[in-house]
C-alpha cells in the first residue's frame, strides 16, 4: 500500500467503478451544468485518495478500519412510519422531510405546515427551482483538497432543499429526518443539503440522524452541505447524530453568514464508529455573528472528531464557539479548531472554548486550536480543559446526602446542559436531557 | 450527639490535629474558638468527611455510629451538616433541584416517602424567608455568581430545609458584614431547638454575641487549650489569644 496517500486502494477503485454505474441511471440529470462538477469531483477524488494521518487536518482521525470495508451504492429501504416515530419531535409533526438511506421519502415526510418556506428534496428542486439551484449549489463548498467533499459532490443527488424567502420568518422550526437502514449489504450515501435563506428571513431548522435495526449494521453516510445566510437572515440548525455504533459518518458543512445575519449551529454526536464533522463558517459581510456549539458522548472504541473552521473575512463579525464533550471505555475524541482573523476584519469577537471530561483512564481527547490572525484591532480568546469532575463539587453533593453515583450523574448532566439550555426549541432540548440522561445510567 | 476522642490528623504529614477531645450533647451549642492555623477547619472538614485529611488516632462518636467510617453522605443523612468555609460553585445544578435531590435522598435514608414538587416548594418558601432569600435564587445555579453574603446564606438556608441534628458552621460569619451576618445568626437561632446542637467554629468573638453559645472551646496548635461558657469569649475579646496562648505554652513548658 502507498503510504504517501490512501489512493489506488480498492475502495478508491470501488467508488469510482460505482460513479460510473450511478452516472447512467442519472438520466436527464447528466446534462446539468451541477453534472460537469460531479465530474470533476470524482476526478479529484481519484487524484487525491483517502487521507492518512499523514495529512495535517486527519493526524489524530486514523480511518483505517473504514478503508477495509466495502460498500455498494445505497438504494432506498422499507421503512414504514411507525419505525420513525421515536425520531420525531413534538410540534415539527407537519413540517418534516424525511430520508431513507440518503433517497428522500414522500411518504414520511409531511409538509402540512410550511409557514411560507420552499422545502423539498434537492432531486425536485433541480428541476422545479432550477434557478436558485444553479446558483448555490456546488457554489460554496471546495472540494479541492477535501476527499469526502469530493466524493459527496460525485454522488450528490438527493438531499433537502430548502429556501426561506425574503422577509419570511418561518413561525414553526424545520425538520429534517436522515434514517439509515442497512438490512444486507453496507450501502454507501452522500446526502446533499442546500439551504438558502433570503434577505430577513428566519428560520429554525433540527437535522437528525438515525438508524433503524441494530447497532451492529454498517454503512458509510458522506453528508455535505452548503448554508447561504442572507443579510440581516437568521437560522438556527441543531444537528443530531445518533447513527449505528458501527457507522462510518463524514459530513462537511459550508455555510456562508452574510452581513447582519446570524448563524447558529449546535452539532450533537452520539453515534457511529468513526464521526468526522468539518464545520467550516465564512464571514462575506459586516456585523454577522455565528455561535457554533458541540456536544459529544463517546464510549466502547467510538471516535468521534470535530474539525471547525471560522473565517473572519470582514471587519465587526462575531463567533462564540464552544465545544463540550464525554469521553468513555477506550473511545477517542478530536477537536480542532481554526480561525482565521484576515488582515481587514479589524474589531473581530472570536471565542472558542473546548472542554472535555474523561470517565474512563483509557479514553483519550486530541484538542488543538488554531487561532491565525492578521488584524490588530481584535478580541480573541480560545481555550481547552481536559479532565474529570471537580472532586471540590462532588463533596459538596455527597456532604449534603446525595450518593455519589447520583452526584457524579448530576454533575454530568450540569455539563452538558450548559450546552443544551442553549437549545431554544423546547421539544428537542428536553428530548435530548431525556437522552443524555438515559445513556448515563446504561 | 458526637463524642471526639483523642482525635489526632495529619494532611500530607503534617499533624494538625494533636488530640482533641469534645463532648456535644443534644440541643447544646459549642463554640469553637482559635488563632489561624490552629486545625478549627481541619476539624469541621473531618467531621463531614474530607478525604484529603488521614485521621492518624483516636474516634468520633455520632449518634453511636462510628462515624470516621461513614461516607459524606452517609454523615449528612444520619444528620450531620457542615455549612462550607468556601461554598462551591457548581455551574449547570440548581438550587431547588440539588436540594430536592438532597432532601429525597436524607427522607429515603430516614424511611419516608419523596417529597413531590408542591411540598417540596412549599417547604423551601418558608425556609427561604428564614434567611431572608428571594425565590429566583432557587432557580439559579448552586452558588454561581453568588456574592460572599449570599453564598453563606444560601448554607444555612440548606441546613434549614434539610434540618440536621448536628449543625457544624464552618467560619460562616467571616467576610460578612453586619447586616449579613445577623440574618445568619438569626437563621440559626431559629433552628436552635433542644434536639438540635451546633458546632460553631470561628475566628471572632462578634458571631457569638448573636449566637449565644453554651460553651466556648479555644483550640491552638492542634488542641483545646481551654474550655469555658460564654464569658470565655468575652474574655478573649478583651484579652485576645495571646495572653490565653502564652500561658499555656508556660504551663506546658
Amino acid at each position: 500500500m502507498n503510504q504517501e496517500k490512501n489512493k489506488n486502494l480498492a475502495l478508491c477503485d470501488a467508488f469510482i467503478r460505482d460513479f460510473q454505474s450511478f452516472e447512467t441511471q442519472l438520466n436527464g440529470q447528466s446534462t446539468t451544468q451541477f453534472h460537469k462538477e460531479r465530474i470533476k469531483a470524482i476526478s479529484t477524488f481519484a487524484e487525491l485518495g483517502f487521507p492518512t494521518t499523514r495529512d495535517e487536518k486527519w493526524k489524530y482521525t486514523n480511518i483505517s478500519s473504514f478503508l477495509k470495508k466495502e460498500f455498494s451504492l445505497a438504494a432506498s429501504s422499507k421503512v414504514d412510519k411507525s419505525q420513525i416515530e421515536p425520531f420525531l419531535f413534538d410540534g415539527m409533526q407537519k413540517s418534516r422531510l424525511v430520508f431513507v438511506n440518503g433517497i428522500f421519502s414522500a411518504e414520511l415526510s409531511s409538509l402540512d405546515e410550511n409557514n411560507g418556506v420552499v422545502a423539498k428534496s434537492l432531486e425536485a428542486a433541480h428541476k422545479e427551482n432550477k434557478e436558485v439551484v444553479e446558483k448555490y449549489l456546488a457554489q460554496h463548498l471546495i472540494f479541492s483538497d477535501q476527499p469526502f467533499a469530493a466524493l459527496n459532490t460525485a454522488f450528490a443527488r438527493d438531499g433537502a432543499f430548502i429556501f426561506v424567502p425574503r422577509n419570511t420568518i418561518a413561525a414553526q422550526p424545520l425538520h429534517l429526518l436522515f434514517i439509515s437502514s442497512s438490512d444486507s449489504v453496507p450501502f454507501h450515501s452522500h446526502p446533499r443539503n442546500l439551504i438558502v435563506l433570503a434577505e430577513s428571513s428566519e428560520l429554525q431548522l433540527v437535522e437528525s440522524r438515525h438508524f433503524v435495526g441494530d447497532q451492529e449494521q454498517i454503512y458509510f453516510n458522506n453528508f455535505a452541505a452548503e448554508i447561504i445566510v442572507g443579510a440581516n437572515a437568521k437560522l438556527d440548525l441543531v444537528r443530531i447524530q445518533d447513527e449505528s455504533k458501527s457507522a462510518f459518518q463524514f459530513s462537511s458543512l459550508q455555510a456562508k453568514v452574510d452581513r447582519d445575519a446570524h448563524f447558529s449551529f449546535t452539532g450533537v454526536d452520539l453515534g457511529g464508529s468513526i464521526s468526522r464533522n468539518d464545520t467550516n463558517i465564512e464571514f462575506t459581510g459586516e456585523n454577522a455573528g455565528a455561535q457554533l456549539l458541540g456536544f459529544y458522548y463517546a464510549n466502547g472504541t467510538q471516535l468521534l472528531d470535530n474539525h471547525t473552521f471560522i473565517d473572519h473575512a470582514v471587519p465587526h463579525c462575531n463567533s462564540d464557539e464552544l465545544f463540550k464533550g464525554f469521553m468513555d471505555d477506550q473511545s477517542h475524541g478530536v477537536f480542532n479548531g481554526a480561525v482565521l482573523v484576515r488582515p481587514d476584519a479589524q474589531k473581530t469577537n472570536a471565542f472558542q472554548q473546548n472542554q472535555a471530561i474523561l470517565i474512563s483512564k483509557d479514553a483519550t481527547v486530541d484538542a488543538k486550536p488554531e487561532l491565525e490572525i492578521f488584524a490588530d484591532d481584535v478580541l480573541c480568546s480560545h481555550g481547552a480543559t481536559i479532565g474529570e469532575i471537580q472532586e471540590e463539587h462532588l463533596f459538596y453533593l455527597r456532604s449534603r446526602g446525595i450518593g455519589e453515583e447520583m452526584a457524579r450523574a448530576m454533575l454530568h448532566i450540569a455539563f452538558a446542559n450548559d450546552i443544551f439550555e442553549r437549545i431554544k426549541i423546547e421539544s428537542v432540548r428536553e428530548k435530548l436531557e431525556d437522552e443524555i440522561i438515559k445513556r448515563f445510567s446504561e | 450527639m458526637i463524642s471526639i476522642k483523642n482525635l489526632h490528623a495529619s494532611v500530607e504529614g503534617t499533624e494538625i490535629l494533636k488530640g482533641i477531645n469534645l463532648e456535644v450533647k443534644p440541643g447544646e451549642v459549642h463554640a469553637v474558638m482559635g488563632p489561624n492555623g490552629s486545625g478549627k477547619s481541619t476539624l469541621a472538614n473531618i467531621l463531614a468527611g474530607r478525604e484529603e485529611y488521614e485521621v492518624t488516632e483516636g474516634s468520633v462518636s455520632f449518634l453511636g455510629n462510628d462515624l470516621l467510617e461513614m461516607a459524606p453522605e452517609d454523615r449528612a443523612r444520619e444528620g450531620l451538616f457542615l455549612a462550607f468555609q468556601y461554598p462551591v460553585e457548581i455551574p449547570g445544578v440548581s438550587n431547588a433541584n440539588f436540594l430536592k435531590t438532597a432532601l429525597n435522598a436524607i427522607r429515603e435514608h430516614r424511611g419516608e416517602d419523596a417529597m413531590d414538587a408542591m411540598e417540596f416548594l412549599k417547604l423551601v418558601k418558608d425556609r427561604l424567608q428564614l434567611v431572608e432569600m428571594d425565590q429566583k435564587f432557587l432557580q439559579r445555579s448552586v452558588n454561581v455568581s453568588f456574592s460572599g453574603g449570599e453564598k453563606k446564606r444560601n448554607e444555612i438556608f440548606q441546613m434549614a430545609v434539610l434540618e440536621p441534628k448536628l449543625g457544624i458552621l464552618d467560619e460562616t460569619d467571616s467576610g460578612l458584614d453586619i447586616d449579613a451576618l445577623k440574618i445568619v445568626a438569626n437563621g440559626v437561632n431559629k433552628l436552635r431547638s433542644p434536639e438540635r446542637s451546633f458546632i460553631v467554629v470561628t475566628h471572632y468573638q462578634r458571631l457569638l454575641d448573636y449566637i449565644v453559645p453554651d460553651f466556648v472551646h479555644v483550640l491552638a496548635k492542634g488542641k483545646i487549650i481551654k474550655s469555658g461558657g460564654a464569658e470565655l469569649a468575652h474574655y478573649l475579646e478583651e484579652n485576645g489569644y495571646d495572653e490565653l496562648l502564652n500561658a499555656n505554652g508556660k504551663a506546658a513548658a
